[in-house]
């Protein structure tokens, strides 16, 4: 029964990772870059969704929606300042940038709201379902996040693979000088990308301050390490092994806390990521960098 | 009438002068081919009239408007399309979603018909319309990069050496294509190193060496010319 139990909560903070994922392995598919200010992203759509509920009694799903719309504006504000200007650049000034932005959000939360921790009020509610005669307890947040990163998984496939845009999408991550002579407008597919990215961020905080409702400058840091992570892992650029990435990461860092040691756990999660990488360069599910001919 | 009118364009790698002050014309319903040995500048330029890259003088008109200021997307729906060196179709999608790709500029065309059109043309494309793209042979990728241009409908075609690497059945096969596309009223920009093939299908033709235009003439008159044939036709 502990081993479901285990099972379960490790698939369901890797839905966490796989949504926050998401943002990172679509952002380098159609980008070529890492938005390493993108698990900060996470971190204001958890105030956000706060401020709105707790502070000003708003109903938790308009929370929610608010604090998307926030994190899809400042996504692609983002984009806009700091790394449009350096589509040319180097992609050592590139990740600097983004690092330098990283640091700038989490600045930035310090001095609007402090930073003394917040406890964030759960958007599920506090119940949970009862297995087994009571053997098995599963908390309402952890079905609900399991739920959502399905849903999130299936609509973005669908987008991706199915409507005209998603082709354009696609398109733009193979081959931007092509994807413009068929009249795809690049940067508003680059704008899109962070937008839809730091949309799923907003969620994603949502979801894991309601499942660790401590919530501080911080909060975004070390989920937006290991999101990335779990997106390596599960091939960079690719969508479905960015869910794969993230659902296994987190099975294993709740095995590895439950049955080996809580302190080293993410040593653990980082060490599986080196093996599989010495052993698959491009991660589970990535594609061959393909030569051009 | 000139629907392209490219005047003294000078195109720069960093600190390679690339293209040195190239000017030319392209007259509504005629097939020009720009010839020219590897290296010559011919692909620099078609990404320039495709603004791609960007030229550092000179002005770039298409139907009689300045095009050299737009941003590369906002070619495709004027009616100018490229079919690129190298083909570049999206390998990792299906021939269908290429040839969709290539009328993504019509959103509310009839795209099932025109793909159809596409298919009674290239019929090697509707046999392997669901298979990905990078799984076709040199030749049916050529195909599918000129079917995909087509799909926006384009009244300027420009095409980069349609024939690289291509067997010579296949390379007849295509400048066919390119004829009849001609003969349906499409205008044709056709950058080759295989000049015999190009300037047979040609009305006129400019000749490139080494970032400028050293000669123009008709079509049958550079077939002619002794300096052509010894430069360019193998003597
Ligand atoms: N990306 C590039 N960077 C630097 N030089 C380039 C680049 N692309 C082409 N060149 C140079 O510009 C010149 C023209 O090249 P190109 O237009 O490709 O010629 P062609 O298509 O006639 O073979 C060549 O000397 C080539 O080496
Ligand atoms: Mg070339």
């Amino acid at each position: 029964m502990e081993f479901l139990f285990n099972l379960i909560s490790g698939i369901s903070l890797g839905s966490i990772y796989a949504i926050i994922a998401l943002g990172y392995t679509m952002v380098y598919g159609i980008a070529k870059m890492l938005n390493f200010a993108h698990g900060d992203v996470i971190m204001v759509g958890a105030y956000i969704c706060f401020f709105a509920t707790t502070r000003y009694g708003l109903n938790p799903l308009l929370g929610v929606l608010l604090s998307m719309v926030v994190c899809t504006m400042l996504g692609i504000i983002i984009e806009r300042l700091a790394y449009k200007p350096l589509r040319q650049a180097p992609a050592l000034a590139v990740l600097i940038t983004a690092i330098g932005m990283s640091y700038f959000l989490q600045n930035s939360a310090q001095l609007l709201w402090s930073s003394s921790p917040k406890v964030f009020q759960s958007v599920v509610g506090k119940g949970s379902i009862k297995l087994f005669d009571g053997a098995l307890s599963i908390s309402f947040v952890t079905v609900v996040t399991i739920l959502v990163c399905v849903i999130i998984m299936i609509a973005l496939v669908t987008f991706v693979n199915k409507t005209r845009i998603g082709k354009s999408m696609r398109a733009v991550s193979e081959d931007k000088g092509a994807a413009q002579l068929m009249g795809i407008n690049v940067n508003s597919t680059i704008s899109l990308t962070f937008a839809i990215g730091s949309a799923l961020a907003a969620i994603a905080g949502v979801l894991l301050c309601s499942a660790y409702p401590n919530l501080v400058p911080t909060t975004g840091a070390m989920p937006g390490i290991k999101a990335f992570t779990a997106a390596v892992f599960g091939g960079i650029g690719s969508i479905p092994g960015a869910l794969i990435g993230g659902i296994l990461l987190g099975i294993i860092e709740i095995f590895a806390k439950a049955y080996i040691s809580t302190q080293l756990s993410d040593a653990i999660v980082f060490a599986v990521l080196i093996v599989v990488l010495l052993v698959k360069p491009t991660g589970l599910l990535g594609k061959k960098v393909s030569e051009k001919v | 009438m000139a629907i392209l009118e490219v005047n003294d364009i000078n195109v720069y790698y960093g600190s390679i002068h690339a293209i040195k002050g190239v000017s030319f014309e392209v007259n509504e319903g005629e097939i020009i081919s720009l010839i020219g040995a590897n290296g010559a500048g011919k692909t620099t330029i078609l990404q320039t009239v495709s603004n791609l890259l960007h030229s550092k003088t000179g002005s770039i008109k298409f139907m009689d408007e300045e095009i050299h200021n737009l941003p590369a997307h906002k070619l495709v729906p004027m009616g100018l399309a490229q079919v690129p060196e190298g083909r570049r179709v999206f390998s990792q999608m299906s021939v269908e979603e290429n040839l969709e790709l290539g009328a993504f500029t019509r959103p509310k065309a009839n795209i099932k018909e025109d793909m159809e059109e596409i298919f009674e043309r290239f019929p090697r494309l509707k046999e392997r319309r669901r298979q990905l793209a990078g799984t076709l042979s040199g030749g049916e990728q050529q195909m599918l990069a000129m079917g995909r241009a087509m799909m926006s409908k384009p009244k300027l075609l420009m095409l980069d050496e349609p024939s690289m690497g291509l067997a010579p059945i296949l390379i007849e096969e295509i400048f066919d294509i390119i004829k009849s596309l001609n003969e349906r009223g499409t205008t044709i920009l056709l950058v080759e190193q295989n000049a015999q093939m190009a300037l047979s299908i040609a009305d006129r033709g400019y000749v490139l060496e080494t970032g400028k235009i050293v000669t123009s003439a008709d079509a049958k008159t550079l077939l002619n010319d002794d300096v052509v044939r010894k430069a360019y036709l193998g003597g």
